[in-house]
Formats: C-alpha cells, structure tokens, sequence
C-alpha cells in the first residue's frame, strides 16, 4: 500500500505543484492519475520513487517512509514506465531489459535469461532481442520499457503516460495487454495519463487533479463518470461521459436477434435465406463476419461496424448498433461467429429500464 | 614564385633529408611525441572535469568563461614565458601547450555529456542507478562520439602548434620552420609546412577511422537522437561549443 500524507512540493517562486496531497494506493490495484497539464500529476508519481522529493509531508510504502532508504536502491524496488520509453540507445534490447537485475547484482548470464522470458510476458519476438531501441517501433519500444520495469520483479510499477506517444490502435493494444497482465500479475501500479478514457479502461481507482495540484476527486472510475464531485471533474470528465458511463453498464438481458445471411466462399455467394429485400450479413464458411450487403446489391460488400461480444458492457452493444451501416450491431461468439444483432432502439430502451432500477432503488 | 615550389620540391625529395638524427623522419617521430604527450595530459585533465560539469551541470559558467580567456592567450608568449619560469627542457612548453589543449577537450566532452537524451538519463535514474552509473553506463557511452569530435580538434591544434616548441631547441617538424626563417631557406620552411599539414590530414584520417571502427560500428547502434548528435558536429552552434577556446 501507498500513502500520501498531507504532501505538498512547492518549486521556488511558483505556485505549488502538489497541493496538501492526502490519499491510500490499494495493494495490487491499478491506480490512475489524471488531469490537465499542470495538476501535478507526474510531479505526485515522481514523488513516490523519490525523483523528486517532496517540500513537505511524507510517503509511505508498505508503511515505510521512502526516505528512510537510499533513493537509487528505493528506485530499484519499483519498476518505472516513461513516455519516452528512455531506453538505453547504446544497448541492445535484452541488455536493455536487464538493466535492473544486473544493478541488483544479478549474473549477466541470468539477467539475459531473465530478459528473453519477459520478451514472452510483453508479446515480442525474440528475434527483437539483440536489435536496438531505434530499431524497434514506438509500440515495441514501449513494449521493452515494460518489460524492462518488470525485470527485477517488483511489486509496485509507476507508469508515467507510457501510451501517449504511440497511435490510438498501438495504445488500444497496449491498454488491454496492460490489463492481461495485470490479471496474472496483480502489481500495486500507479499510472498517470491526461486521457480520461484511458483512466476509465485501465483504473481501478482514478484519482483527478485539479489545476494548482489538488486532489479534485478520487473514486472508482464508474462513480467518477457518473457523479463527478464539481464542476471542476464534471468539465474533465467532459461531453461523452454518459456515453462513457455506458461501459460500465452490464449487457445482461439485450436481445440478439436472427440475422439473414449470405454465405461467400471461395468468391461465390450464396443467400441462406429467403428475407431478400433487406440488408443482408455477408459471412465466410465459418461464420465470421465480413462485411453487409444493402438490399439490392448483394455482391457489394459494405464494410461493418465495431463488434459486440455478449458480456461486454452496453458501450459496446450501443456502438456496434450506432456504427452498423444497417443499424444492426453484429454480435460474436467467443470464437468470433457471428450470433445475430442488436438493435440500437432496444439498447437505449434497457439503458432507460436500468436507470429506473437504480432511481427506484435510492 | 615557381622557382620556389620547384626549389621544395628538390628539397623533399633530396634523400639526405629523410635519413639521420635530423631527417624527416626523426622530426616526424619527435613531432609526435611532443602531440601524444601533450594530449596525454591535456585529456587527463580536461575529461574528468568535462565528465563533472557535463553531469552536474555544476560549475558550467566558469568552464565556457575560463575556455573563452585561455583561447585569447599568445601560444608562443606562454611558451616563453614557462620557459623563463621553469627553465629550458622538454616539460615547460608541454605544459604551456596543455594549458592551450584542454579548453576544446573540456569543451567537447561537456558538450558530450549534455547532449545525451534527457530522457534517456532520468529513465537511467528512475530505473535505480546511481549517480556514478548514470555517468559511466548512461551518459558517457552515449556522449562518446561527441566528445572523439573535440578530442579529433585537440589533436590538430596541437599538430599545428606543437612546432613552436622548436623555438626553445626542441625538435619536431617545426625546426624546418625556424630553422629556414633563420637561414631565410625558404623551400625549407615551405617544405616543412607542408609536412606538418600532411601529417595532421593522416593522423585525422586515422582516428575518424578509429571512430567508425570503435565508437559507432553501423549507425544502427546508435539511436536517432545520438546519430544527430553525431552528425551536429558540423551544427554551427555545436561546433562552436565543442571548439571553444580552440586556437586554429
């Protein structure tokens, strides 16, 4: 466990960076700091490994104040993520990955062995091991920075905005990867991002800084999006929030519904159905989903929508339903056939019923 | 005027210049002594302090004012002056030379040092290294090939001015030079000039070499932002910070 007490840093001449900062980090959980620019958000993350050290109040790992040990073996401890990966350019990959061990004092026989299975942890190659980081792309440089924080295995990660620099798709990717290991490896990470939505996926915990470094709010991201404390988080949170909210709402009980289909293989089409006249879902052999046909055209094929997987959140039912070019979100097996559609009407008929269940409820 | 080039012509090629314990070769061996010499000591001063400024940023300010001072100080008027100080012999106008010599060094691997990617060395910190790791396995790997750039301009100033040594009886191809001025033997000391400049155009050929073998082997090694740093040698701003106080 984390604890902030009462913890200000104040630069010189300037207005305080962190604010009176008081908070508890739960063990093995993921933590999110966010904020605008300037909310002291990195200079809070910075404070933990003692990259800066506060002007007042005290840090508490585990109960022990951080300044009671030397800071690069405090340092040592923590596995720390940068938005720059900030690997070295001069080593390569695995070298790179070993860092910590061979600082413990670790052989570097074992370090290097130790570097090839966290390759496997962070999805890469080991082909990638013996090039050099301005060889690798952002994402596997990203990739390496992780792998690199986990080397010595320790308990806490701090995660300084690592996905900002890399594009929506590769950071989509690294979100979720993040998360599986998380599933396995249950760390105590404390990661700071500007991206509200990136808060919200990966948190457990989010906690938002107000401008002038204090702590507007600190609460699950569901409660966080659906009654921000003031204006202030109201505002960050920003325009979707509802939508966004929605990906905390359960799917449970949308109806899917048969879909008339037209099956290609091997470039031949073929109608399994006589519901001609309507829009049609083009699928393989297999059952997995291509693309629709709009009534009238059936060999034109129409690119679909996002794709919705029973369990997921009402986010994900409404989106694919809204993003469908026939208004009807297609839903996927765990094996990615399709199981049928839903319709969006229906979606915001269960998001109304599901709001007068909570308003009953109070 | 052609009579002259032709005359140092003749006077290169004249064999009895290049055998004996005042042929060419002899002044060639000396003239590089007196280099390795200086530059031995001058690197032994100028890198560490480099190395601390560069890392700690500490004591930046009197570094560029004291290379800014001793860059406007008379090469032979320091010789003569350690001369009637410390007396005739190899080691006073070493010294006077060495004084000439760490300015660009110290110049070079401060700008070495702060030209490695900030990101890089907080990362180097934030992973649990200590301030001397930082250094030694983060800084100076990245900032060598910047510093080799003001070590390659220390050597051919000393190339260059080490002949004046030869004004107090030292050998060295700058004999040629004074010795010719003395005799007004004008293919002498044109002679000698050429070999001086030939010898630093080999000894920089040799050590870019030496750079391309040892210090960057493939561009790849190195990351976009240490290949910039490499090529802005040839930055007007860079190579003014790595040749300050150098005297050409």
């Amino acid at each position: 466990m984390i604890e902030f007490q009462s913890v200000t840093k104040q630069y010189p001449g300037g207005q305080p960076a962190v604010d009176g900062l008081s908070m508890s980090i739960a063990k093995g959980s993921v933590t999110v700091f966010v904020g605008p620019s300037g909310c002291g958000k990195t200079t809070s993350l910075r404070m933990i490994n003692r990259m800066v050290e506060p002007t007042s109040g005290t840090i508490t790992v585990d109960g022990r104040d951080v300044t009671s040990v030397p800071a690069a073996e405090l340092r040592r401890s923590m596995g720390y993520v940068m938005q720059s990966a900030g690997l070295l350019p001069h080593r390569s990959v695995l070298d790179n990955i070993a860092t910590v061990p061979r600082l413990n004092g670790v052989s570097k026989r074992d370090a290097r062995k130790r570097a090839e299975e966290l390759l496997d942890v962070v999805g890469l190659a080991h082909s990638l091991g013996g090039r050099y980081p301005s060889q690798l792309s952002g994402g596997q440089q990203q990739r390496v920075g992780v792998a690199r924080a986990l080397a010595a295995d320790p308990p806490v990660l701090l995660m300084d905005e690592p996905f900002s620099a890399v594009d929506p798709v590769v950071r989509d990717e690294l979100q979720q990867e993040l998360l599986r290991l998380q599933k396995d490896l249950a760390k105590t990470i404390v990661f700071v991002t500007h991206d509200i939505d990136e808060a919200t996926i990966l948190g457990d915990k989010v906690a938002v800084f107000a401008t002038g470094g204090k702590l507007a709010q600190y609460a699950a991201p569901e409660e966080i999006l659906r009654a921000p404390a003031n204006n202030f988080v109201a505002s960050f949170v920003g325009r979707d929030r509802g939508f966004r909210h929605l990906g905390f709402t359960s799917s449970d009980g949308v109806a899917i519904h048969p879909v008339p289909t037209i099956i290609r293989s091997s470039g031949r089409y073929e109608s399994d159905s006589s519901a001609a006249g309507g829009w049609q879902l083009v699928v393989d052999a297999d059952k997995r989903p291509l693309g629709w046909s709009a009534p009238g055209t059936e060999t034109q094929l129409i690119p679909g929508g996002s794709l919705f997987r029973p369990g997921e959140s009402l986010r994900r039912a409404l989106d694919a339903a809204l993003s469908s070019p026939s208004g009807l979100g297609v839903a996927l097996d765990a094996e990615g056939r399709v199981l049928g559609v839903v319709r969006g009407g229906e979606v915001l008929a269960l998001i109304e019923e599901a709001r007068q269940v909570r308003q009953a409820a109070l | 005027m052609s009579s002259v080039f032709s005359a140092t012509f003749a006077w290169l090629a004249d064999p009895l210049h290049w055998s004996g314990s005042m042929g060419i070769p002899t002044r060639l061996a000396e003239h590089l002594q007196y280099t390795g010499l200086v530059m031995l000591i001058a690197t032994a001063i100028a890198v560490p302090v480099g190395l601390f400024v560069g890392h700690t940023g500490r004591g930046r300010v009197a570094v560029v004012a004291l290379a800014g001072a001793l860059r406007a100080l008379p090469t032979l008027g320091l010789l003569i002056l350690f001369v009637l100080l410390a007396g005739i012999g190899l080691m006073p106008p070493v010294w006077a030379l060495v004084i000439l010599t760490v300015p660009p060094l110290l110049a070079g691997t401060y700008a070495g040092i702060s030209s490695v990617d900030r990101n890089v060395v907080d990362a180097a910190r934030a992973v649990g290294m200590t301030e001397l790791q930082v250094l030694f396995r983060a800084e100076l790997p990245n900032a060598l090939t910047v510093m080799f750039g003001g070590f390659r301009t220390g050597v051919l100033q000393v190339i260059a001015t080490v002949s004046v040594v030869a004004y107090i009886n030292l050998g060295g191809l700058g004999r040629y030079l004074f010795d010719g001025l003395v005799l007004s033997d004008f293919p002498q000391m044109l002679g000698g000039s050429l070999l001086i400049a030939a010898l630093a155009i080999a000894v920089d050929l040799v050590l870019s070499l030496f750079q391309r073998l040892f210090l960057a082997p493939g561009a790849s090694k190195l990351s976009d932002r240490s290949q910039e740093a490499a090529v802005d040698l040839t930055d007007p701003v860079v190579a003014e910070t790595v040749v300050q106080g150098g005297k050409s």
